[in-house]
């Protein structure tokens, strides 16, 4: 067991609810409003130096009354010792935790990822996009339980929206800022734009 | 900007001016412009009229389908949003629907420049889980594969490299030598490229007669190619003007960025799955980790080089020390009966049945296994709610967190700078989009 894990309980208090083992990996479990304050202490203390953010997912378990976990493997380069760090989000509350961009710069891509394929909101991610998926993409998030291998929408209807879609939807509104780009795309795209289109999904046919 | 180093150059060029700035090398004066000046001096920059160029997804340089959105002032990249996701083929929603045996497959077409360490990676993750202790003949099996994984995913990156900055002649020796090992690999998987070598609990199969010294040949004659590769471009003035001081991160950055693998230790941390977290005795095999110190383009090349010649020494001396013996642990819950005993023994029939039909159970629990891919730190996360299918099946993949660095990397570089810096990050898209 990790005496890390004995430290960060003894710290933050009631907010670490569980410690346990698996396979030889400590787990400690944060509550979710202490979550990016005990990254940090894990971060920043002396004795723990938890330098590395190795990676961050999350976890949904088949039995849907188990809440979603956001899992952060940490490692401490100096110490070597690595450190599993378990957030539960509970599914009947909107899930959001706080971004811990502000200590590792490496969390950028992998929230954004964790956002594309389960819809966690990390609260002030500087650009919580999704990544993996196209930003029109409207059938939800693909690794949660109820998401169906095969997607939510038929195939005929992916192909018919993916032949729809605009040629400005490729570029962020950010992009389309720099320079005069804007001012120099087809008068037709700009109109989309100026209706706010830029990002919509054409309407599903009733008949599909 | 990198300090400025000493390089013995074969050419007249240090490749960096007094402001470690690349020399752009002058032209002869009869060919020079009337009017224009020495090269040193700033041109004006064209202000405020700034351009969006579209590089990929289709696009050589860009290794895969890759997508770059930059910003230009002039020839100054002053922004890159760089777009992945074209070749998401969502395998991690695939596992969480197969056997652990059934995601082997998968993982060759993640990194598919080295699918053999990716294999090695997903059942060494897989019997952490199950707390499965493989034979030593296996270890040392799945060792050769890694570190064979490590040479061809080096030699591709080496030959591609050079070639998207200029230099052609080393990819055709190193593309020379990978098809070496890919002949080796697929004396012993049968395949080049979906080489699915690894099982939980052992091996697809044993090595073939005439594979060790197929790889003995094959070893003596490695080095001489890393030195012929080495000669050509260690001290090539455009090799040393286009890479050194550019796409530069500190040691701080690199570790802040989560880099892992050639990118980190180039940056000057010495961190090597291999040596800090040791799985298949690595320990107890005699090589050295590769650091750079500038965390530029010409360390990462370096690392990289001298990875190659590390990997050669580890080949050798796994081939001294390959013991005899099974190479599948002797659990028929785990690792199928033969065929023989399947079709004339009934416990071993109903072993057989079992673990076709209902594949091998993993108790309740979570694992994450790293291990040092060519690429860095390849990670397979498992959860399992005990039953023969993976909860959740995480691949933390090197080259998509390596790649979440390149704009950091490359503001206020050459648009061509870029070209170098984004192949120094050395991305297989099938890993980064998965």
């Amino acid at each position: 067991m990790n005496p890390s894990a004995a430290a960060l309980k003894e710290r933050f208090g009631n907010a670490v609810s569980r410690i346990l083992e698996s396979c030889g990996d400590t787990i400690v479990y944060v509550a979710v409003g202490s979550a990016r304050e005990a990254l940090r202490w894990l971060k920043e203390t002396r004795e723990q130096e938890y330098d590395y953010l190795v990676d961050i997912t999350a976890i949904e378990y088949r039995d849907p009354e188990q809440p979603i976990e956001v899992v952060y493997e940490l490692f401490s380069l100096k110490r070597q010792t690595p450190l599993r760090v378990k957030v539960p989000l509970s599914k009947s509350a909107p899930l959001e935790v706080d971004s811990v961009v502000p200590l590792w710069n490496g969390a950028n891509w992998l929230e954004r990822e964790v956002f594309d394929m389960f819809g966690i909101t990390f609260r002030g991610h500087p650009d919580l996009r999704r990544i993996l998926m196209w930003e029109t993409y409207a059938e939800g998030y693909p690794l949660r339980k109820d998401f169906p291998l095969r997607g939510r929408f038929s195939r005929s209807e992916q192909l018919r929206q993916a032949l729809n879609a605009s040629p400005e939807a490729h570029y962020s509104m950010e992009e389309l800022s720099i320079a005069q780009t804007y001012h120099e795309l087809p008068i037709e795209m700009r109109e989309r734009l100026s209706r706010g289109e830029r990002g919509k999904v054409p309407e599903t046919r009733s008949d599909g | 900007m990198a300090e400025k180093r000493t390089i013995e150059l074969d050419l007249a060029t240090t490749g960096l001016d007094p402001q470690g700035r690349p020399v752009r090398v002058p032209l002869a004066p009869e060919f020079r412009r009337p009017g224009a000046t020495a090269v040193a001096e700033e041109e004006p920059l064209l202000g405020g009229e700034h351009m969006l160029l579209n590089l990929g997804p289709q696009h050589p340089a860009t290794h895969g389908v890759l997508r770059l959105v930059v910003e230009l002032d002039g020839e100054v990249v002053v922004r890159v949003v760089p777009h992945v996701g074209y070749l998401h083929s969502g395998f991690e929603k695939l596992g969480e629907y197969r056997q652990y045996n059934q995601i082997i497959p998968l993982t060759d077409r993640t990194d598919y420049l080295a699918p053999m360490s990716n294999n090695v990676g997903l059942t060494m993750a897989a019997e952490k889980l199950m707390g499965i202790e493989i034979t030593e003949r296996c270890k040392v099996l799945r060792l050769i594969a890694c570190e064979m994984s490590r040479i061809i995913s080096h030699l591709v990156w080496l030959g591609t490299t050079s070639i998207d900055i200029g230099a052609f002649t080393p990819f055709l020796w190193t593309f020379w030598q990978r098809e070496k090992v890919y002949n080796l690999q697929e004396m012993w998987t049968g395949a080049r490229l979906t080489t699915s070598v690894t099982r939980v609990g052992g091996l697809m199969a044993d090595i073939p007669d005439g594979f060790t010294e197929g790889l003995r040949e094959f070893c003596r004659g490695f080095p001489a190619t890393i030195d012929e590769v080495d000669r050509a471009l260690t001290r090539n003035a455009i090799w040393v003007g286009r890479t050194q001081g550019v796409g530069v991160l500190s040691a701080e950055e690199a570790i802040n960025y989560s880099l892992s693998g050639p990118m980190l230790r180039a940056s000057g941390v010495a961190y090597d799955v291999r040596k800090d977290r040791p799985y298949l005795d690595y320990e107890t095999y005699d090589f050295d980790v590769a650091v750079g110190s500038a965390g530029d383009v010409y360390d990462r090349y370096l690392v990289r080089l001298e990875e190659l010649r590390q990997s050669n020494r580890i080949l050798e001396q796994a081939l001294d020390r390959l013991p005899d013996g099974p190479i599948n642990v002797s659990d028929p819950r785990v690792i199928l009966p033969s065929k023989r005993a399947a079709m004339s023994d009934m416990e071993a029939m109903i072993f057989h049945f079992k673990q076709v039909m209902e594949g091998v159970k993993a108790p309740v629990g979570e694992a994450y296994f790293p291990i040092e891919g060519p690429k860095g730190e390849l990670g397979n996360f498992l959860v399992s709610d005990g039953s023969a299918k993976p909860v959740r099946w995480r691949i933390r993949p090197p080259a998509f967190i390596n790649l979440a660095a390149l704009s950091k990397m490359s503001e206020g570089h050459l648009l061509s700078d870029l070209i170098a810096i984004n192949a120094s990050v050395d991305i297989v898209m099938g890993e980064v989009d998965r």
